[in-house]
């Protein structure tokens, strides 16, 4: 392979620069001591990191979000990792169909899925509810905890699997105790992967959340669409922070290339 | 498995597929085909939604310059921002390519973690720096090449920018895929048989990578012509999409059928090109190794 040169090297410092300028300013702007939007010129203050704690409907909405994301990759993972198991190791009639299907919430515009679920929730009387929020985000994870598993599940040595039950564990006891360890890392991928798509999902739930049960990137969103203070920008920081140490444990763990091929 | 019957083996797969299709069917496809059916339905803005079924409302998308103009503008948008990502993110990924292992692996978290942190996060920064009072009309103030702030917040171009800094992790996914396939020799045989640098990369790898720069430009065409967070923050009331407009038409104007109408065109429209162009790429494909 060839070197770069320095007009290479420039380039990729701008691109470099463009990726991180708004996630910096970000960062840097919460730690301003005014009440406006400002570079922090006079030292670094913690006032809206401090400021956070007492904006309730942020906490609450962000407690809210983190017990959503939370019961809404469990739920997909249960659903996903049979499934996945029957499309990787079964040649049957409809398999290419039901995995299309499987896959399909990642081809379909989430203000698509949004207003499908607003109509639905109208008819059924479901809006507000906790159980049937977290139903429609298992919907929008399900593809990728599925994808997770179906990647691990398609290298994995069976010869052991054989082995067990040659040696008479009953199927469910090689299920238990070595499917399940060998799928572990696909698993555990899987369902951090999950929970970060549920926990930034905006498009699809800012139509069906309510003020009973509103995620925090809706409340984030309609705070800043009202308006910027410095406010969101701590609240920001706290979260790409939370995402780098998620995405370092995703790389350790799978390999970050592997979680987002074909993701979209 | 061996221990299995054949006719266990015929229903496993099923069986074990049976809950997540449960799901899927009751919660994704139901919902689905009564927005389907919602956009057939009158609407009277006294009254609401009325029982008469009608063509009305594709009828006023199709032929509503209103309309028209919004799906013209996210289609500008969609296409726009593609544009720019094939631009600047296959000469960044062909550069990262041919960095030393571990810088590589650096700048490569750097480049793709953007893609799971929130949205509503990296669109927040961009208000912050393209505001009037803003990092860069400051800055481009403070070394003379500006009078005055240039209005960027609330513009076509300023919301082109963000999205582009929103989608062009994928361009570099696909195309790094793509770059992995490659074989360095080839390039060696092309600079060694006498061709020029330029001409090496034009003639022999651009040609490799066009699978990789296309399945990202799907990818990206798709997801922006539905974008919404960037758009109505950066775009802001004015400047509506297809996204934006049937957000509004569900929660403000409160016009349903209107608001399924929209959606319904976007998910066809989606789908159209995702299948379209994914068909013409394995054409294309196929073609090249036939030739």
């Amino acid at each position: 392979m060839q070197r770069n040169g320095p007009l290479a090297l420039i380039f990729h410092t701008l691109f470099l620069a463009f990726i991180l300028a708004p996630l910096v300013i970000v960062v840097v702007v919460s730690f301003t001591d005014k009440g406006y939007i400002s570079m922090p010129t006079d030292g670094l203050s913690l006032r809206w990191y401090r400021a956070i704690f007492e904006a309730r409907e942020l906490t609450d909405a962000f407690l809210f979000s983190a017990k959503l994301g939370i019961a809404a990759s469990c739920c997909a993972m249960v659903l996903a990792i049979p499934a996945a198991l029957a499309l990787t190791r079964y040649r049957f009639r409809g398999r290419g169909v039901l995995l299309a299907f499987f896959m399909s919430p990642l081809m379909i515009p989430q203000v698509v899925l949004g207003a499908a679920f607003l109509r639905f929730f109208n008819i059924a009387g479901l809006s507000g509810s906790f159980f049937w929020l977290m139903l429609t985000h298992v919907i929008v994870i399900v593809p990728y905890a599925m994808r997770m598993v179906i990647a691990a599940a398609t290298g994995m040595n069976r010869e052991i699997e054989n082995a067990g039950l040659s040696l008479g564990a009953s199927p469910l006891t090689v299920f238990r105790r070595i499917t399940l360890p060998m799928l572990m890392a696909g698993i555990m991928g899987g369902w951090m992967l999950s929970f970060i798509q549920s926990f930034d999902e905006l498009t699809m739930t800012i139509f069906v959340a309510t003020p009973g049960t509103m995620t925090l990137p809706v409340a984030m969103y309609n705070h800043i669409a009202h308006t910027i203070d410095p406010l969101v920008t701590s609240v920001s920081a706290v979260l790409i922070f939370g995402t780098v140490i998620l995405t370092l444990l995703l790389e350790r763990l799978v390999g970050l290339e592997k979680v987002l091929i074909g993701r979209g | 498995m061996p221990s299995l019957g054949a006719s266990r083996t015929k229903h496993a797969p099923w069986l074990l597929s049976t809950p997540a299709l449960a799901v899927f069917v009751s919660m994704l496809l139901t919902p689905l085909v009564l927005t389907g059916l919602l956009s057939f339905y009158a609407f009277d803005s006294q009254r609401g939604l009325t029982d008469t079924l009608t063509l009305a409302n594709y009828l006023e998308v199709f032929t509503d310059g209103y309309y028209l103009e919004i799906f013209g503008r996210t289609a500008a948008m969609a296409l726009l921002v593609t544009l720019v990502c094939i631009v600047i993110g296959v000469p960044e990924t062909v550069i990262l390519s041919r960095m030393q292992g571990r810088w590589r692996g650096i700048f490569l978290l750097v480049i793709l973690a953007p893609l799971l942190i929130s949205v509503v996060v990296r669109t927040l920064g961009w208000s912050i720096l393209l505001g009037t009072q803003g990092l860069i009309n400051n800055a481009l103030i403070a070394i003379g090449v500006l009078d005055e702030p240039l209005r960027m917040l609330f513009t076509f171009s300023g919301m082109v920018i963000a999205l582009v800094h929103v989608m062009v992790p994928f361009m570099v996914l696909s195309v790094w895929a793509s770059i992995q396939k490659l074989d360095p020799q080839v390039e060696q045989a092309g600079l060694s048989l006498g061709a020029s640098r330029a001409t090496t990369f034009v003639r022999v790898i651009l040609p490799q990578l066009l699978p990789g720069i296309l399945s990202g430009s799907i990818i990206i065409f798709a997801l922006t012509a539905s974008a919404f967070a960037t758009p109505a923050l950066i775009g802001g009331r004015r400047l509506k999409v297809a996204a934006t407009a049937a957000y509004d038409e569900f929660l403000s104007t409160l016009n349903w059928p209107l608001g399924a109408t929209i959606a319904v065109v976007l998910l066809v429209a989606n789908v159209v090109v995702i299948a379209g162009c994914n068909r013409w790429v394995e054409r294309r494909f196929r073609s090249v190794f036939e030739s």
